[in-house]
């Protein structure tokens, strides 16, 4: 039996087999000097590519559909084979985990995160919207802090908080921790959104739980641009708003955290917004309503974020155990780090809009 | 004057007050007498019951008359007793807990022999929303205050008994905010709840809950009466389980009901005697509140059963549900039988069918 779904399908296909496209008419092409063929060029090889293995995988599909049809157990388990899953093993472990669900029987946090949640459900499914969609590229991995609490600034954009999700899945993706965000009110007041956060770590945007956080020693990351940056019109994107009253500063220089600044290029233009509609959105209660050029037209595929090439810069810490005891109840010192956070956010966002090729490549 | 010392607990026909009276007469030297307007239904062991109501001057008379110098105020109501006229009965609930806590601090504050006060509070003092922290400390309070109902109540018996701590430095006051107790055999709005053969759930939240095992609920109060602890504390199991667990953990099918029509939905349950929930409830069930015992935990107190244990324990009592461990074992195991008969059968056809050929 043929292993329907093997990696190879994905990959390269052999340049030789490539069919002469619409862009190839016959007997005009004009071949350069050398006879060999030329190395094709990113965006032919790309569209080549493709178009390959989107063949391929259609091929693969119909008898992948046979296959199952015919006799499924062994379908599955034959697509299990190649990928290195032991089928019985994972059927065993399945049933633990629903055993274990259905039971109420695994713990969470007082702050009601679920680890296992997260990592066996959560994760896995952000993880091909971060690799493949929107290809994340993550820069300065070196300075994600380890061991030790740590406070992870960001910049906020697209109309939806998923750079957050983002965010959490490279971090624990490239160090195994769990960045625990810092949420507004409106997202534990919303039914589903505040169930889902609490799971997956994130706890209200509050000094008493930021502090409770980092004395635990947890990674902490806070996007103080709050509603007015996810909010921010498509003409605004990559200049930052107001970063708060600074809160997040004053709670990171009293509990004497490092501040890493994170700076996210493509995630302002997953959502564009066009227009806000205030009147609407008041009557709804939600801080703005976001009119893109897919919501709401198209309904629910208007949630389908355009699938931009993202950089995720991780920043050099920015040190508070040297401040002077008591600073962070000095408006001064508070302002002034607030504002290096917002400037080093700043500067990176545009260093990397200046070497960005395109938006989505 | 008494040369043994005499402790006093209010509202002794509840049980946690019962078996607290009873602890605190079996192994201590002191004297406990036990105050209420009912006659207590558990046994009161070495104390003994003197009936008083507490919202009447003649309670002066007993904390004078007896020379009692430890006041531990339980004669605290967060379900109105009497189901029937639920107007009246939160109406005497309210009474109980605001004049009565009145009463009794004054005849107190008038009682020379008189040296500790001990109240029974509650989790319910920090409300509970979508605004609060995840973990609420003594200093914190709710950040969207509870206006009516049981967590009112307390927001005032505690603001009196600070009034009081004011007015009489001398005297040792101590407050616990107990968390929701549950436990083999406790009764309270929590345990019907979650004992509902079908439980209603507000969609799309899952409230952490806390809970306090009675058994460390008496132990925490047999140490601040026991040692000299001034101030507030949060007494609970420092871990937490969500609603949806602790439903599934009783093995209970959940409906989910859109917030809007929770209150609604908790009338009609009302109207049918099968649970009694407040607004200031719903609210609770909604963004559970949990509370940082990290204070009383520094002054010594370690609870013996966490959370889950607290709430294995009620679900190892409690009625088993339609989805429970066992049965849906048991269906399993039905199922895989009924399976294994057909197969028998169908061997049995084919056999048969192959003797005719």
């Amino acid at each position: 039996m043929p292993s329907p779904a093997s990696p190879s399908a994905l990959t390269a296909a052999p340049t030789d087999t490539l069919p002469d496209g619409p862009d190839v008419p016959d007997g005009e092409l004009v071949l350069v000097e050398d006879p060999v063929r030329p190395p094709p060029t990113p965006e032919e090889s790309l569209a080549a590519r493709l178009g390959a293995a989107l063949r391929d995988a259609g091929a693969s599909g119909r008898r992948f559909v046979r296959a199952v049809a015919d006799d499924p157990v062994s379908a599955v388990r034959s697509l299990a084979e190649p990928l290195g899953l032991d089928p019985d093993a994972a059927a065993e472990e399945l049933t633990a985990f629903l055993r274990s669900r259905v039971q109420g029987d695994y713990p969470v946090d007082a702050f009601g995160f679920d680890v296992e949640l997260t990592e066996l459900v959560f994760l896995p499914l952000l993880r091909p919207l971060v690799r493949s969609w929107f290809r994340v590229e993550l820069r300065g991995a070196e300075n994600l802090p380890t061991t030790g609490p740590a406070l992870l600034v960001s910049n906020h954009a697209g109309a939806f908080p998923l750079d957050g999700m983002v965010l959490h899945t490279v971090v624990f993706d490239e160090i195994g921790r769990h960045p625990r965000m810092l949420g507004a009110d409106l997202i534990f007041s919303t039914p589903f959104s505040a169930d889902l956060a609490r799971k997956t770590g994130t706890t209200l945007a509050c000094p008493e739980d930021a502090e409770r956080l980092l004395r635990a020693g947890e990674l902490v990351s806070v996007f103080p641009e709050g509603f007015k940056g996810l909010g921010k019109r498509f003409a605004d994107r990559y200049k930052l708003q107001r970063f708060g009253r600074g809160g997040f500063v004053s709670t990171a220089v009293r509990a004497s955290v490092p501040i890493v600044p994170v700076s996210i290029v493509g995630s302002e233009e997953i959502y564009p917004v066009l227009g806000r509609l205030p009147t609407l959105a008041r009557a709804l209660g939600w801080p703005y309503f976001p009119l893109t050029p897919t919501f709401p037209w198209l309904g629910p595929l208007g949630a389908v974020p355009l699938p931009s090439k993202w950089v995720i810069e991780v920043g050099e810490a920015i040190a508070t155990d040297e401040l002077p005891p008591g600073a962070a109840d000095d408006p001064m010192v508070v302002f002034d780090v607030t504002d290096q956070v917002r400037e080093t956010i700043q500067q990176t966002l545009y260093t990397l809009l200046m070497q960005r090729r395109g938006t989505f490549f | 004057m008494a040369t043994t010392p005499t402790v006093l607990v209010t509202g002794v026909s509840r049980s946690l007050a019962a078996r607290f009276a009873r602890a605190a007469a079996a192994d201590t030297v002191c004297e406990v007498i036990g105050v209420d307007m009912t006659p207590p239904r558990d046994d009161l062991g070495r104390a003994t019951f003197v009936r008083a109501d507490i919202r009447s001057p003649a309670i002066a008379k007993v904390v004078q008359g007896r020379g009692v110098d430890t006041v531990v105020h339980m004669a605290i109501v967060a379900t109105p007793a009497g189901e029937s006229g639920r107007a009246s009965a939160r109406e005497t609930a309210k009474e109980i807990n605001v004049i009565g806590t009145m009463q009794l601090l004054a005849a107190c504050q008038r009682a020379a022999t008189f040296r500790k006060l001990v109240v029974q509070s509650s989790v319910s003092v920090y409300g509970a929303s979508p605004r609060d922290p995840a973990a609420f400390t003594e200093e914190d309070s709710a950040r969207v205050q509870p206006r009516t109902g049981f967590g009112h109540d307390a927001i005032e018996i505690e603001s009196y008994v600070r009034g009081f701590g004011r007015r009489r430095p001398d005297v040792v006051v101590t407050t616990l905010r107990l968390a929701t107790l549950l436990g083999a055999g406790v009764d309270s709005r929590l345990a019907r709840y979650l004992s509902l053969p079908v439980v209603p759930r507000v969609l799309g939240f899952d409230a952490r809950l806390q809970l306090l095992h009675p058994d460390d609920a008496v132990r925490a109060l047999e140490l601040v009466v026991r040692e000299d602890l001034p101030g507030t504390f949060n007494v609970a199991a420092p871990d937490v389980v969500t609603l949806s667990q602790a439903i599934r953990r009783m093995g209970r099918p959940t409906v989910g009901v859109p917030r809007g029509s929770a209150p609604l939905v908790a009338s009609l349950f009302r109207s049918w005697r099968a649970a009694d929930f407040s607004a200031d409830q719903i609210d609770a069930l909604t963004y559970g509140r949990v509370m940082d015992t990290s204070r009383f935990t520094e002054a010594g107190f370690v609870p013996c059963r966490s959370t889950a244990e607290a709430l294995a324990e009620f679900v190892a009592t409690a009625q088993p549900g339609l989805l429970s461990a066992e049965r849906v074992e048991g269906a399993a195991g039905a199922v895989a039988r009924f399976a294994e008969r057909a197969d028998r059968r169908a061997d049995r056809h084919a056999a048969r069918r192959a003797g005719r050929a």
